[in-house]
């Protein structure tokens, strides 16, 4: 017989080890589908391999897939610490990508119009996690559903953009007018997509580990995060708190897309992102929340979306696989979580 | 006496490198009140656990009636007959106290059985004189009146052994009677007790034996408990003499603090009303009361987490009336709250980042946004040694520390920068007297060096021995003040009832 007992302190390889633990099972887990579909489960990871780090174009590929996850992961990350349970992500996201396309548009010198499109994407990401913030300090709406909901509002607001007085006049489909030339992100390897807001999500990562670790709003959003009552016990001002983390978080998920917008798209449509909103959610819970894991979690789950389409090709299995595997993951890790807490002892062998 | 109702042979847990519990041997025999004693960490409450199936020992074995069980879990407990009160209520408050007795009680082919239930509650009410009315709410109950309804539980489960720990932290002078009569009517019934406390005359007056633990080992077993002295079983518990601090005669300064006219809503105790004290500096003002007439929000009014909605607070003549906490300590105001692991510490966090929690963005411990990583590792190492605080360093997490413990580092963080006035809620509340003697030590160290203090406490006799004078809350009011000198136990509990007011005007 097995029980679960309170542990009284926590290994520190765990924090390293959970995330492995839970990949480790994930792919297990998902294994029995791609054989359900017909194809070898050695084959098929190796072609998801292959596809996704087996060669410098294909790391190149799943950077520039990665770089608008390590931005939500870290939007997410901050948030969570704060316990601010920001969801909107996506919304932010796609705000900012909004924001920075208007801005782009604009005939301007390159460096400038880059510098401006990543501060109004970065502001319209913060305002429009600052609403579901504020909701919370002031009337105590919860958050969760408040941000959740809005993502939908945001995404109805920019169809109603691109198919309406946003409507790019010269290919009649529902995208928006492309930005200017100058204004596209440069790319750091010729022949790639790799652009230079992949290196700044790169740099950001770091910074945000300073931001938490090292700064007194770093020291406040934790406090706040893990008792409130002793944060405004001791003299924070908890709500401050939480309206600053959320215009932290807005502004990261914001400059997520940026990236897009500047480096990879260059204009908005309706399908921009594939939910790399809601994948920062996971990104930030394999990371434990911190904005150093972020980014291998990132690069783990470009890798999958990337390796997936291509498997899908050689093999057969749809590429739907890599939602699977990144829900997976998400509840393995969950799991994995609670052996942080409890520990697994064994009973009733003497009595 | 007849073969021992349960009985704990050679019990030893390990957790990690810590002996919680090392070849202890303990029995209770029908009829019996065993009282088991310890400071904090000593190893009480994880020997219960074993007993109830919480922790699986690593070595011994536990026999009920003669028969060795294995206990797995509190199902098995319950059904060897051993019934655990523990310190926190484990109840559904939406439910009745009906329902929460029928909790878990499978009823015929899948139905509950109110009926069966009622008569067995009324049964055991006639009992014991332990009565509640089934169709409450467990919500409208008071703290008193849901320990009972666990008592209640144990015994409709069928409990032969109950163990209770710490039962009278929470209760009233006056509830402590009531439980007192119903235990020893169940002990007269052949009913087996332990009785788990830290306050030694308690012990000396409910239990018939008992057992000391200190360091997880039986220290000693007290055979005659009301013929010991407090001092003897204090002895066994902490392993040396302790000698009760005295506090010096002194003159006391200019008013540090006052309220006057204090008024509170929307909170959720008792609100205060027209509530005006003063404390001078060099003297220590004891709040005494039954729990629940306003002392919360007293302290959260001058903590200044409670703006009042009328009266004026100041702080050396300032009016700091709507002042946050903030604000509030950088004007010299000490607080040690009554909750330290919900409202003082944060627990997930190292101990160092509560230890600085108040004083973060000051010049101590950062410059420009930017922590100081150094000054706050090494502020919490010098307070840790200062105070002797028990733990494996300042990043440890503070969870992890015991209640003593816990409390020690509250204390440093707040005197380290010498406060002027200093406001303390259940100082020692559930601290073993060890840890209790030193805080009390520091309190009236404090007291010379002209802090005005506050002390918010039940303890009738530490509030005596601390205080210059005691004034005494009765809901939401001060129901009089009286020096010291003048006040007795029964004088003061008097007035906690609401009986008399008398004093001078404070």
């Amino acid at each position: 017989m097995f029980r679960l007992e309170a542990r009284t302190s926590t290994p520190a390889w765990f924090n390293l080890a959970l995330p492995l633990i839970a990949i480790g099972v994930t792919l297990v887990l998902c294994s029995g589908l791609i054989a359900v579909a017909g194809a070898g489960v050695i084959e098929a990871y190796g072609v998801m391999l292959s596809a996704s780090l087996g060669d410098s174009y294909a790391i190149t590929e799943t950077l520039v897939r990665a770089a608008p996850m390590i931005f939500t992961g870290l939007a997410v990350a901050i948030a969570f610490r704060a316990k601010f349970w920001n969801i909107g992500a996506e919304g932010q996201l796609l705000a900012g990508a909004v924001a920075s396309c208007f801005v782009g548009a604009i005939p301007m010198p390159g460096y400038l119009a880059m510098l401006l499109m990543a501060l109004a994407g970065a502001a319209a990401g913060a305002l429009v996690a600052l609403l579901p913030a504020t909701l919370r300090v002031k009337f105590k709406v919860d958050d969760v559903v408040s941000s959740l909901l809005l993502n939908s509002v945001i995404y109805y607001a920019l169809m109603a953009l691109i198919e309406g007085p946003w409507k790019d006049t010269f290919s009649g489909y529902p995208i928006s007018p492309p930005i200017e030339d100058s204004a596209n992100f440069p790319v750091l390897i010729e022949g790639t997509r790799l652009h230079l807001g992949v290196v700044v999500a790169l740099i950001a990562a770091p910074l945000c580990w300073f931001l938490i670790a090292r700064t007194t709003l770093g020291f406040r959003i934790r406090v706040t995060g893990e008792n409130p009552e002793a944060a405004r016990y001791g003299g924070i001002n908890v709500q401050r708190v939480l309206l600053s983390t959320a215009l932290l978080s807005g502004a990261l998920a914001g400059l997520a897309g940026v990236g897009e917008v500047g480096g990879v798209h260059f204009q908005v449509m309706s399908d921009i992102s594939p939910g790399y909103g809601y994948s920062g959610i996971v990104v930030a819970m394999l990371a434990r929340l911190n904005p150093l894991g972020v980014v291998p979690a990132a690069i783990f789950l470009a890798a999958v979306m990337t390796g997936a389409e291509a498997m899908s090709r050689a093999t057969g299995v749809p590429a739907f696989l890599s939602d699977v595997i990144q829900g997976t993951a998400l509840l393995a890790m969950l799991v994995a979580l609670l052996f942080t807490a409890y520990r697994i002892r064994r009973v009733g062998a003497q009595t | 006496m007849s073969a021992p109702l349960i009985e704990m042979r050679g019990i030893t847990k390990i957790f990690g490198a810590v002996k919680a519990n090392e070849a202890v041997d303990l029995s209770v025999a029908p009829g019996e009140i065993l009282g088991l004693l310890g400071e904090n960490g000593a190893g009480k409450t994880t020997l219960m656990n074993v007993l109830f199936g919480a922790y699986a020992p690593d070595a011994g074995e536990i026999l009920v009636e003669g028969r060795p069980v294995a206990i797995h879990n509190s199902a098995d407990a319950l059904a060897a007959g051993i019934g655990m009160v523990h310190q926190h209520f484990h109840l559904a408050p939406r439910l009745t106290v009906l329902e929460n007795l029928l909790i878990g009680i499978p009823g015929k082919s899948g139905r509950i059985d109110r009926a069966g239930g009622l008569a067995r509650l009324q049964e055991i009410g006639h009992q014991h004189g332990l009565s509640l009315d089934p169709n409450l709410p467990v919500s409208a109950l008071s703290v008193g009146e849901q320990q009972r309804l666990e008592i209640i539980k144990a015994l409709f489960r069928g409990a032969k052994l109950l163990i209770l720990d710490e039962p009278t932290a929470v209760l009233a002078p006056s509830e402590v009677d009531g439980l007192f009569a119903a235990l020893r009517s169940m002990a007269a019934q052949g009913l087996g007790i332990i009785f788990i406390s830290h306050k030694l005359n308690e012990v000396r007056a409910l239990t018939h034996r008992c057992v000391v633990l200190r360091h997880g080992k039986v220290a000693g077993r007290v055979d005659h408990p009301a013929s010991t002295t407090s001092a003897e079983m204090a002895k066994l518990m902490c392993g040396h003499e302790i000698v009760p601090p005295t506090r010096e005669a002194s003159t006391p300064g200019a008013a540090v603090l006052t309220l006057d006219g204090i008024s509170t809503s929307g909170h959720a105790g008792t609100p205060l009303r027209d509530v005006s004290l003063f404390v001078r500096a060099g003297e220590i003002l004891g709040i005494a009361g039954v729990s629940g007439n306003g002392q919360r929000a007293l302290a959260d009014v001058i903590s200044g987490m409670l703006p009042p909605k009328a009266g004026t607070m100041t702080i050396a003549g300032k009016t700091v009336t709507q002042f946050s906490p903030r604000e509030l300590q950088a004007l010299g105001l000490g607080r040690i709250p009554e909750d330290r692991m919900t409202t003082g510490l944060v627990t997930n966090l190292p101990l160092a980042d509560s230890m600085v929690l108040p004083r973060i963005g000051t010049e101590s411990f950062s410059r420009k946004g930017l922590l100081n990583p150094t000054a706050i590792r090494a502020f919490a190492e010098e307070q840790i040694k200062a105070y002797d605080i028990r733990c494996p360093g300042p990043m440890v997490r503070a969870g992890a520390l015991s209640g003593g413990n816990l409390q020690k580092a509250l204390l440093a963080r707040e005197l380290a920068f010498d406060p002027k006035v200093l406001i303390v809620s259940q100082p020692t509340r559930g601290l073993d007297i060890g840890a209790a003697r030193f805080i009390h030590e520091k309190f009236l160290a404090m007291r010379a060096k002209g802090c005005g203090i506050i002390v918010i406490g039940e303890d009738l006799e530490e509030l005596l021995m601390l205080s210059d004078r005691i004034a005494v809350m009765y809901e939401g009011r001060i129901a009089g003040t009286l020096p010291s000198a003048d006040a007795t136990v029964a004088r003061l509990g008097l007035m906690m009832t609401g009986a008399v007011q008398t004093g001078e005007a404070a």
